[in-house]
């Protein structure tokens, strides 16, 4: 299974760089597309961890009615289709958007979000709520006792802070920090949807825009070498940084005394929470009431797509699941398991779906016709893309039943298969269902490597969201927006129900 | 009868030995104080420990085998049921891992779980017992498995006096009538008194032959005075 998936990862690299022209096939454009890419990463990750800090810290010290609901958000936009959040958020900022008109009635010029400003703010808008999440993990993590003590001793204002708080967050902002510049290493729907043009271009686009628009193979596979380089970089930084672990379920239900008490913090906590949750729902919720008064242009392509992108959803869910739970298993044997886990997780977190597309393409492209395989290679990218959320909600869940219960299943005789059905199963389930969760709504709402191989009669629901989107079908698109964001978000929720069950 | 020949178990700087014989049927205390080594050698005897020298019982040598093809049962401090499985289930894995049990067995599922006084509880999951009933779950699974050696790693510690005296008395009841050699550990004189006829103490890396319980506990060696504090 390990074999198999690092085959998958690194044979679709070798295929690219057999095919890859030489270095004198680099575009002109080369070297700013490479800047930009670096640049926007860099930008995304430190604007989400610098807006992050206020916002955790205020949740973590103010204690209000609708606090668990609000922390229950943060972690939606993380399932929420990209094209769907990019829709949202046009509508708030584009050129038509409540601020535009708001700055029309003050007679000001209109602001275009198109370009890095809306790069940076879709990036935002996903990873603002992680970066929150796992910063408030973080303030969680502080241990009570040196609070009491920080206490006792009268610590106030800027001492409180240097010695509780930046200690917590010196040791895990970077990691945040890498993390989220990864993720946006290897956007692509945002770039694909608000970026392009000679000034917002990013590697994945290129590769993208090499294959569709020249169809050059070579050139395709030299940039998608180029982007493996850079990642494979970040992940060797990566694996010398402590990198978060996934925030759970039992986040932000203690509150921190307000140690560092200055005059209007309390106003500052405050603002700090509204603008945050005003950021991340108003773009939804002007999405979900224009999805809903548009619901009668529902295009009609719309429906075979939806059941389209609902079976590929499913199926790479389970995939996903299966070969996560096989390669636990395996990991827990070996004695060094876990960290070769943490390895192949930021692999493929590291490794561009787009790269491993284009690497199957570049595969089957001799033997039959790419289009006509692109749902299968969409599952399969998909499903390997999701593996390491997988990954990080079931082995700890598997060493935790192996403490609990591993030397009584040992007395008992439960080996091999009784062991995974009667003990193992049991006792994760409720990891299983939360990630197969998530892998389907992520493959849901993916709009990634299918637009490699776009073909109208086998789009996917957000391929032809897209499609409705560039023929400036708006409210078409908006109709299949709140088909897609209800699909998705429904898939999450039947998964993770079933793992509750009985929990 | 349980032999233990040159055992010898090595854990960094901590070293256990045991040179000791337990006579068929026994029920033998196991005393000393915090980290003298005694869940050491009960993990040794169930398998879950690596050691030199032989463990024997009835004369066959248990070193080479995986902890549940020893002739043994064993019931831990904590975690010896499933609490995802019911009652009857946690007991039916004594007899098969994979739950594949024929009627007949079922009913023998039955039976031992009215032994233990759990007639009518077959379904109930572990949460919806008391503690008392969950330990007498695990015992009626030991009954069911009727292997001739009980080890027993302080199981009823969680429970209060009263009701971890019942739950040995219980278990010595049952291992009197079925021939049960008993193990168990405890920190309580006043338990080896009630059940167990012969102590072993473990003190100084060394597990000592059983001896009288009554005598031991009437003129306790040094190491073991210092740690009842009598």
């Amino acid at each position: 299974m390990l074999a198999l998936l690092l085959l998958f990862i690194f044979g679709t690299l070798l295929a690219v760089a057999l095919r890859a022209d030489d270095l004198s096939g680099l575009p002109s454009d080369f070297w700013p597309t490479v800047w930009f890419t670096l640049m926007q990463a860099t930008l995304s990750g430190a604007l989400s961890v610098l807006l992050a800090i206020p916002v955790a810290r205020a949740l973590m010290r103010r204690s209000f009615r609708g606090k668990a609901l609000l922390i229950a958000l943060l972690g939606a936009p993380f399932i929420l289709p990209v094209i769907v959040a990019v829709l949202g958020l046009l509508s708030v900022f584009g050129r038509g958007g409540l601020l535009n008109t708001a700055v029309g009635w003050f007679g000001g010029d209109p602001v275009s979000v198109y370009g890095l400003t809306g790069i940076l703010l879709a990036h935002a808008y996903f990873n603002l709520p992680l970066a929150t999440r796992l910063l408030l993990q973080g303030w969680q993590d502080i241990p009570q006792g040196r609070v009491r003590l920080a206490q006792s001793l009268g610590m106030r204002g800027m001492a409180a802070f240097r010695h509780i708080e930046w200690p917590m967050l010196r040791d895990r902002a970077p990691g945040i920090f890498l993390a989220i510049f990864t993720i946006c290493l290897t956007s692509f729907s945002v770039i694909l949807l608000i970026g392009g043009g000679p000034r917002a271009t990013t590697i994945e686009l290129a590769i993208y825009e090499a294959f569709r628009f020249d169809f050059d193979l070579g050139k395709a596979a030299l940039l998608a070498l180029v982007q493996f380089a850079i990642c494979g970089f970040v992940a060797v930084i990566a694996l010398q940084t402590r990198l978060p672990q996934s925030a759970g379920s039992g986040v932000g239900h203690t509150t921190l005394p307000v140690l560092s008490n200055t005059k209007g913090i309390g106003a500052f906590d405050g603002l700090a929470i509204f603008l945050a949750t005003a950021f991340l729902l108003i773009p939804l919720g002007m999405m979900l009431a224009k999805g809903v008064s548009a619901l009668g242009d529902m295009h009609g392509a719309v429906w075979p797509a939806a059941i389209r992108s609902l079976v590929i959803a499913v199926a790479s869910a389970l995939g996903s699941v299966v070969m996560a739970l096989a390669l636990c298993l395996f990991a827990l044997s070996l004695r060094r398991g876990a960290a070769l886990i943490d390895g192949l997780g930021f692999l493929i977190l590291a490794t561009s779906p787009l790269v491993m597309g284009t690497g199957l393409f570049l595969i089957v492209f001799p033997f039959v016709n790419p289009t006509s395989v692109a749902l299968w290679v969409t599952g399969l990218v998909n499903a390997t893309v999701a593996m390491p959320f997988i990954l990080r909600s079931i082995l700890p869940a598997l060493q935790q039943a192996e403490r609990d219960h591993g030397r009584l299943a040992d007395s008992l005789g439960l080996l091999g298969w009784a062991r995974l059905r009667w003990m193992l199963v049991p006792r994760i389930r409720p990891a299983l269902g939360f990630g197969a969760g998530l892998a389907a709504a992520l493959s849901m709402g993916d709009l990634g490597v299918i637009t490699l191989f776009s073909d109208p009669q086998r789009a996917t629901l957000p391929m032809e969201m897209f499609r409705l989107m560039s023929s400036y079908r708006q409210d078409s698109a908006m109709a299949a927006a709140l088909l897609l964001v209800g699909l998705s978000f429904g898939l999450f929720w039947l998964f993770d129900k079933w793992g509750r069950r009985y929990a | 009868m349980l032999e233990l020949d040159g055992v010898d178990i090595q854990l960094g700087t901590f070293r256990l030995q045991a040179d000791l014989r337990v006579p068929k049927g026994a029920c033998v205390a196991v005393m000393g104080a915090s980290g003298s080594g005694k869940s050491t050698l009960i993990n040794a005897i169930a398998g879950f420990q690596d050691h030199l020298g032989a463990i024997r019982l009835d004369g066959t040598d248990l070193s080479d085998l995986a902890p549940d093809q020893r002739p043994l049962s064993i019931l831990f401090q904590d975690g010896n049921l499933f609490p995802h499985l019911t009652a009857a289930q946690n007991v039916a894995l004594g007899l098969s891992a994979n739950l594949r049990l024929s009627r007949d067995d079922w009913v023998r599922v039955d039976q031992v779980l009215h032994r233990v006084g759990l007639g009518g509880k077959e379904h109930k999951k572990p949460t919806a017992l008391s503690g008392g009933q969950q330990s007498r779950v695990a015992i009626a699974r030991v009954l069911l498995r009727g292997r001739p050696l009980l080890l027993l790693d302080e199981p009823f510690a969680a429970l209060g006096p009263a009701l971890r005296q019942d739950m040995l008395a219980l278990v010595a009841g049952v291992a009197a009538q079925e021939g049960t050699t008993v193990l168990m550990i405890t920190h309580a004189p006043e338990d080896a008194r009630a059940i167990a006829d012969q102590t072993i103490v473990v003190e100084n890396g060394r597990a000592a032959a059983p001896c009288d319980t009554q005598d031991l506990l009437d003129n306790p060696p040094d190491g073991l005075r210092a740690y009842l504090g009598t």
